[in-house]
C-alpha cells in the first residue's frame, strides 16, 4: 500500500516501512577536517616533488558518474617524459645501494601508507573512476597493500631464487582506468623489490589516487627519484615507450594498444610484459551447483560494470540446464541496483567514460543487427554521467561481435554446450587466453576442463580471485609475462650478462679437408614424422670450412613452414597431454642413441667445421649430457603452490607454450642445436626447427635417430632452408604460440616486430654471442621460463555449516 | 503437501560452500540499511520476532510479563519521536507447552499467536507416538502454531522417506495449525544436509522450517540461513507455493536481525519480509534494537534503563 511516491525525507521511517522495496540512501563522507582529498590542480612528480609541466598543458579529469570535473592534470611531453628517466635513472643509483633489506622497508612503508589512507583512497578512486565506493574499500585498496607487503618479502628473498641476476634499471609502466591504484601497487611494486625504478603514467581517464600516493610518497620523505609519476595522455605513453634509455615497458591494456608498444619496441632490447584483453570463459556445467554460479556471474561480468581485463563475459551453458541459468540469472540481475557509485548500496557504478560508453552502445548494436537478442532488467539507469545496464546477449552466433570482441562493459553473453569437449572446444574459440571460470562440482571434469583451457588464470567454482603471490597473466592475445608471486619477479630481473666471443674457444683451421671424405647422403625435409621432400623442389650445396661441396640440403620455403606448423598443431594436444615422465624417457633414450653414434656426428661435424676431432667429441659429449639434463629435468619443479590470502587450493602449472618455431646457430651447431631443442619438448612444447645454414648436416644423423625412434610424429619438425626467409614465415604464422631466435641484432629486430601481430612469446639474442658449454646459463629456471607458460588454477575449498 | 517423497530431486542438491561464504561476505556490505530505512527494517524485525522463553525455570510469572512485552515491544515515547504512530507487536510468543495457558490469559485480545515448542524438543529422541501426542495435547490446548523438531537419525542416515513420513504424521496431527519445522542444523555437518533437510520438510507439509533450537552447539549462521533460504526459493519456483523461514538462535545484537532482513531481501524478495513468511526466533534480541530506535529517537545513544524488560 503505497501513501506517497516519495519519502518526506531519507529519514521518513514510515514512509520506508510502507516501501521496503525503496532503500535510504547510504552515502560515504568523509569528515571535514581532513580537507578536500583532491586538489584543483596537479603537476608532475619527478624527483620526488611536484614539477610544473614543461609542455605548460593541463587536461580534466571527471566524475563519471555526474560528468562534473574533478581536478586539472597536467600533461606530460617529450621533455616531461625524458626529464622523468633522468631522474629514475640517477634514482636507479640511490635505490641500488640500499641493502635488500633496506629496500624491504620502504616497500613495507608503501603498503603502510596506503593502509593508513585506505578511506581517502577508497574514495578518490570512486570520484574519478565511477566504480561503488564498496569495491574500492574492500577489493581494490586492500589489494594494493597486500602487493605491497608481499613484495616487501621479495625484495629480501628474491635473490635465493634468482641467483646470477640483476635489476634491469629504469622500467617504464602504463597502467589502464580500470583499477588503478591496484594496477600501480602491481606495477611499482616487484619494479622495486627487484632493486629498479620506474616511471609510471596512470591512465589519463583516472590520474588521481596515483597523484594521492605521490603527495604521501612526499610526505614520508620516500627516496627521491625511485618513483616517478607523469601523467598525460597518449602521446605521454608514447614518449615513454620509445625513450631509449627506459630497460623495459611494463604495460596493462587493450590488445590493440599491446601490439603498437611491441611494434614500436621491437628495434630496441627493452623487455616487456603486457597484460592485455581477454574474453574469458565462464562455463557452468549441469553439475554445478546452480545458485552458487549465478552469484558467479555477477562477480565475473557486473564486478566494476564489467570493465575488467579478465571479466567472465561468454557464459558457456551446458544445454540441458540453459533455460533455467538463464531464468534465474534475469531474476538476479533485476535485483541488481546500480547509481550513485558513492552510495554504500549499489552494485554497480558509472562507465568510466563517455568514449567507452559509446563504444559500448555502438556494440551492442552491432551485435544486434548481426542477430543476437539483448535482454536487460526493466529498471532504468540514472540520467546524469555515463552509464550502461547489465545486459544479456542470446542467439549470438559464434562470428557475432559480441561472441568476438572484448566490450569492456556489463554485457554478458550466453552460449550453449552439450558435452564438456565442445565446452572447450567453445572456450579456447578466440585469440584471448587471459582467463576462465569454471563450475562443477565434480572434481575428474574440473580438473580435465581446467587443463585443457588456454588461459593463464582458470578459477574453478569462483571468479575474480586475485592476490599478490599467485601469478596473474595470459595465454595468446591476452599478452605475456605474470605479474605476482615468484614468476611475477622474474618480469622484473635479467642475467647478469657475461661477455663472450665464440672465436675463443672456436679455431677452425686446424684440419684441411680431404676430397675423399665427402658426405653424400639426400637429406630430405623432416616433417610430421616422415622425411618430404621440400615443396620448391630445389636443393642447395652446403659447402665446409673451406669452401669444398660437402653435401645438399632442401631449400625450404613458406609452404613448407606452413606443412611444418600444421603437422606440429594437430600433433601437439596429445603431446602436450603426454606425462612427464613419458617426456623424460624419451628424452633419455635420444640422448642413449646419440652416445653409440658420437663418433659419426664429430667426423661430421670436423668435417663441416674444420675443428679437430677432440674438439667436436667434446661438443658431442656436451649435446648428449645436455639432453640427459633435460630429459632428467622433464618431472621437476614443473610447478608450484602459491600462499594466497584464503582457503584455496592456488597451484600453478608449467604448461607448454604451444608450437615453438626455432632458428639454430650456426656456433657449436650440434650442441646449440640439442641445447634449444631438448628444453622445448622437455615441457611438451610441439616445434618446428630451422637448422642452422651455414652447418646444417650434422642434424642429419638426428633426424636418422628420431625416425626410427619412439619421439610421436609432429613433435619435431626439421626444415631446411634460409634462415630469415623461413623465420620471417614463422613470425607471421597465426598459428605459432612462440618464437626462440638466434641471429643477429638486425633480424633479431625484424622478428620482434614481426610477431607482435598476434602477440607470441618471443625470445631473440640480439646478436649476442652463446657460451653453449655453459651450464649456468643453459640449465635451470631462466631456460624454463623461454619454454613454459604459466597457468594459475584456483579451487577454494570448504565444508560446514558455519 | 506432497503424497510421495520426490527423492530423485534430493540427490540433485549441491551446495558449494565456499561460494556460500563468498556470497556472504559481499552480501551486507552490498546493501546498507541506512537512515529511515534503518528504523523501518528494525520494526520489520520486531514485527517478526517469535519472542521465546524455553527455561526449564519458566513459570507463570515470567511467561505473563513476557506476553506483555510482547504486546507493547517499544517504548510508544519513542515510536512516537520517529513519527510511526502504527501500533506494532511481536510475531508471535513462543513457550512451552505447559505454558499456554498462561500466555492465552495475557494474549487474549492481541491476536498474537501462540507457539508451542513440541515433539520432545529440543532433542526429538522419543517415539513417534509420544511425540504426536505432545502436538495434540498443545493444540487441544489452543496453540496457534506447533514448532516441531526432526528425527535428525533419520536425516544423518539418509532415511528421508522414513523422515518424509514422520513430518507427515506431525502435519496431521497440527491439523490447521500452523507448523514450523526445526532442522536442528548445528548438529548436521554440511550445506547439503541442510538443504536436503529443508527439502523433505517442505514436501511433507511445513509451513516454515526453521534452523535450530537454541541447544545445540551451533546456532543459525548466515551460511545455514543462505542455504535454507536457496531451498525455499527453489521450492517456490518448482511449485509456486511460498515456505516461511525462521532463523533461531543466538540472534541478539540489533545489527545481526538487519543482516537476517537483508538476506531475505535479496535472495527471496521483499513479499518474504513480513510475520507470515519470515520469523525471528529470540529473546534478547528486541532489547538491543529498542536501544537502536532510542538512539534514533533522541539522537544519543540508548540505555536499557528506559527499555520494560521482558
Amino acid at each position: 500500500m503505497k501513501i506517497n511516491k516519495s519519502p518526506k525525507s531519507s529519514m521518513d521511517a514510515k514512509w520506508f516501512y510502507e516501501n521496503p522495496d525503496t532503500l535510504s540512501p547510504a552515502p560515504e563522507s568523509i569528515p571535514k577536517s581532513v580537507g578536500e582529498l583532491i586538489d584543483p590542480k596537479y603537476n608532475l612528480f619527478i624527483g620526488g616533488k611536484f614539477v610544473a609541466p614543461h609542455s605548460k598543458k593541463y587536461f580534466e579529469t571527471i566524475n563519471p558518474s555526474n560528468g562534473k570535473k574533478l581536478s586539472s592534470i597536467a600533461l606530460a611531453d617529450e621533455v616531461d617524459v625524458d626529464n622523468a628517466v633522468q631522474s629514475a635513472k640517477k634514482g636507479f643509483k640511490v635505490w641500488q645501494n640500499f641493502s635488500p633489506s633496506e629496500r624491504s622497508k620502504y616497500l613495507y612503508s608503501l603498503a603502510r601508507i596506503i593502509q593508513r589512507n585506505s578511506r581517502q583512497l577508497a574514495i578518490i578512486e570512486t570520484l574519478d573512476n565511477g566504480k561503488p565506493i564498496r569495491e574500492t574499500r574492500d577489493i581494490d585498496i586492500p589489494l594494493a597493500a597486500r602487493h605491497f607487503y608481499h613484495h616487501a618479502g621479495w625484495a629480501t628473498c628474491w635473490q635465493e631464487s634468482f641467483p646470477n641476476y640483476t635489476a634491469l634499471g629504469v622500467i617504464g609502466q602504463i597502467i589502464p582506468w580500470n583499477f588503478p591504484l591496484l594496477m600501480l601497487s602491481w606495477k611499482i611494486a616487484p619494479a622495486l623489490a627487484a632493486g629498479n625504478t620506474v616511471v609510471l603514467k596512470p591512465a589519463e581517464f583516472t590520474p588521481l589516487t596515483a597523484l594521492y600516493f605521490a603527495k604521501l610518497l612526499e610526505q614520508i620523505n620516500f627516496p627521491k627519484g625511485v618513483i616517478n609519476i607523469i601523467t598525460g595522455d597518449g602521446s605521454t605513453g608514447s614518449y615513454l615507450v620509445n625513450h631509449n634509455e627506459v630497460a623495459k615497458i611494463a604495460f596493462t591494456g587493450s590488445t590493440e594498444v599491446g601490439k603498437k608498444i611491441i611494434t614500436a619496441t621491437s628495434a630496441t632490447h627493452k623487455k616487456l610484459s603486457m597484460e592485455l584483453g581477454g574474453k574469458s570463459a565462464f562455463i557452468v556445467f549441469d553439475s554445478a551447483s546452480l545458485d552458487d554460479a549465478i552469484e558467479g556471474v555477477v562477480d565475473g561480468i557486473y564486478f566494476n560494470q564489467g570493465q575488467v581485463c579478465c571479466a567472465g563475459s561468454r557464459l558457456i551453458l551446458q544445454e540441458n540446464i540453459y533455460d533455467q541459468f538463464i531464468q534465474k540469472l534475469k531474476i538476479r540481475m533485476s535485483k541488481l541496483v546500480i547509481g550513485d557509485p558513492m552510495d554504500k548500496a549499489v552494485d554497480m557504478g558509472a562507465i568510466n567514460s563517455p568514449q567507452q560508453l559509446s563504444k559500448i552502445t555502438e556494440m551492442i548494436s552491432k551485435g544486434k543487427s548481426e542477430g543476437a537478442k539483448i535482454w536487460n532488467p526493466k529498471w532504468a539507469c540514472p540520467k546524469d554521467g555515463y552509464w550502461y545496464p547489465p545486459t544479456l546477449v542470446e542467439n549470438a552466433t559464434p562470428s557475432n561481435i559480441l561472441v568476438r570482441e572484448e566490450i569492456f562493459g556489463p554485457v554478458l553473453v550466453a552460449i550453449k554446450f552439450r558435452t564438456p569437449q565442445e565446452a572447450i572446444q567453445i572456450a579456447n574459440n578466440t585469440p584471448f587466453g587471459l582467463a576462465a571460470s569454471i563450475w562443477t562440482e565434480q572434481v575428474q571434469l574440473g580438473y580435465e576442463i581446467a587443463k585443457k583451457l588456454l588461459a593463464g588464470t582458470i578459477w574453478w567454482n569462483c571468479t575474480n580471485q586475485f592476490d599478490a603471490s599467485a601469478p596473474f597473466g595470459g595465454f595468446k592475445e591476452s599478452g605475456f609475462g605474470r605479474e605476482g608471486g615468484r614468476i611475477g619477479m622474474f618480469e622484473y630481473l635479467i642475467p647478469i650478462k657475461k661477455k663472450f666471443k665464440t672465436s675463443a674457444i672456436h679455431n677452425p683451421k686446424k684440419i684441411k679437408s680431404n676430397s675423399s671424405t665427402s658426405i653424400d647422403q639426400t637429406i630430405k625435409q623432416f616433417i610430421g614424422g616422415k622425411e618430404v621432400r621440400p615443396d620448391g623442389g630445389m636443393s642447395v650445396s652446403v659447402k665446409n670450412f673451406d669452401g669444398k661441396i660437402i653435401g645438399e640440403v632442401p631449400l625450404g620455403n613458406r609452404k613448407d613452414i606452413r606443412n611444418a606448423v600444421e603437422a606440429a598443431r594437430n600433433n601437439h594436444e596429445s603431446w602436450k597431454n603426454t606425462t612427464s615422465f613419458n617426456r623424460m624417457q624419451l628424452l633419455m633414450f635420444l640422448a642413449e642413441r646419440l652416445n653409440e653414434r658420437e663418433i659419426e656426428i664429430s667426423e661430421k661435424l670436423s668435417l663441416m667445421t674444420g675443428r679437430s676431432l677432440k674438439s667436436t667429441q667434446l661438443e658431442t659429449k656436451k649435446a648428449i649430457e645436455r639432453l640427459m639434463y633435460w630429459g632428467g629435468r622433464a618431472d621437476k619443479l614443473t610447478g608450484e603452490i602459491e600462499s594466497t590470502n584464503s582457503s584455496q587450493i592456488v597451484q600453478t602449472f608449467r604448461e607448454s607454450i604451444g608450437v615453438i618455431g626455432l632458428t639454430m646457430p650456426n656456433e657449436f651447431p650440434f650442441l646449440s642445436f640439442i641445447s634449444r631443442i631438448a628444453p622445448a619438448i622437455c615441457y611438451g612444447n610441439s616445434i618446428v626447427v630451422i637448422p642452422s645454414e651455414k652447418y646444417p648436416l650434422s642434424v642429419s644423423t638426428f633426424i636418422e635417430i628420431i625416425r626410427a625412434g619412439d619421439i610421436p610424429a609432429g613433435v619435431i619438425q626439421i626444415v631446411f632452408g634460409k634462415k630469415m626467409e623461413l623465420a620471417q614465415v614463422l613470425a607471421q604464422h597465426a598459428d605459432i604460440d612462440g618464437i626462440n631466435f638466434y641471429g643477429t641484432e638486425e633480424e633479431s629486430f625484424t622478428i620482434r616486430k614481426l610477431s607482435a601481430e598476434t602477440v607470441k612469446r618471443v625470445t631473440v639474442n640480439f646478436g649476442n654471442e652463446v657460451n653453449w658449454f655453459d651450464d649456468s646459463i643453459l640449465h635451470g629456471e631462466r631456460i624454463q621460463h623461454e619454454f613454459c607458460e604459466p597457468k594459475t588454477l584456483w579451487i577454494p575449498y570448504g565444508v560446514g555449516i558455519s | 503437501m506432497f503424497t510421495n517423497l520426490e527423492t530423485n530431486l534430493l540427490s540433485k542438491i549441491k551446495v558449494n560452500t565456499p561460494a556460500v561464504r563468498q556470497r556472504l561476505a559481499t552480501m551486507f556490505t552490498r546493501r546498507a540499511i541506512k537512515q529511515g530505512s534503518q528504523i523501518a527494517y528494525y520494526i520489520k524485525a520486531i514485527e517478526s520476532i517469535d519472542l521465546t522463553t524455553l527455561q526449564a525455570d519458566d513459570t507463570e510469572t515470567n511467561v505473563r510479563r513476557l506476553c506483555e512485552k510482547a504486546i507493547n515491544p517499544v517504548n510508544p515515547k519513542f515510536l512516537n519521536q520517529l513519527g510511526f504512530d502504527k501500533k506494532i507487536k511481536v510475531g508471535a510468543v513462543c513457550v512451552y507447552e505447559r505454558m499456554i495457558p498462561y500466555a492465552k490469559e495475557v494474549l487474549i485480545n492481541s491476536e498474537i499467536p501462540i507457539a508451542a515448542v513440541s515433539t520432545d524438543f529440543p532433542a526429538g529422541q522419543t517415539s513417534l507416538d509420544n511425540r504426536l501426542s505432545q502436538i495434540e495435547h498443545a493444540v487441544k490446548l489452543g496453540a496457534n502454531e506447533i514448532d516441531v523438531v526432526i528425527n535428525r537419525e533419520l536425516l544423518l542416515t539418509n532415511q528421508y522417506k522414513k523422515l518424509f513420513d514422520e513430518i507427515k504424521e506431525m502435519k496431521k496431527s497440527c491439523g490447521n495449525t500452523h507448523m514450523k519445522v526445526i532442522l536442528g542444523t548445528g548438529q548436521l555437518g554440511t550445506l547439503e544436509t541442510v538443504w536436503r533437510g529443508s527439502e523433505v520438510a517442505m514436501q511433507a507439509g511445513a509451513d516454515f522450517i526453521k534452523t535450530s533450537t537454541g541447544f545445540e552447539q551451533i546456532n543459525a549462521t548466515f551460511s545455514v540461513g543462505l542455504t535454507m533460504i536457496r531451498a525455499i526459493r527453489n521450492f517456490y519456483e518448482r511449485t509456486g507455493k511460498k515456505i516461511g523461514f525462521k532463523p533461531a538462535g543466538g540472534i541478539k545484537t540489533a545489527a545481526d536481525s538487519l543482516k537476517w532482513l537483508t538476506l531475505i531481501k535479496e535472495e527471496l524478495g521483499d513479499e518474504w519480509l513480513n510475520p507470515k513468511l519470515f520469523r525471528i526466533g529470540a529473546s534478547t534480541l528486541l532489547a538491543d534494537i529498542e536501544r537502536q530506535l532510542q538512539h534514533f529517537a533522541t539522537g544519543g545513544y540508548g540505555s536499557n534503563r528506559y527499555n520494560p524488560i521482558s
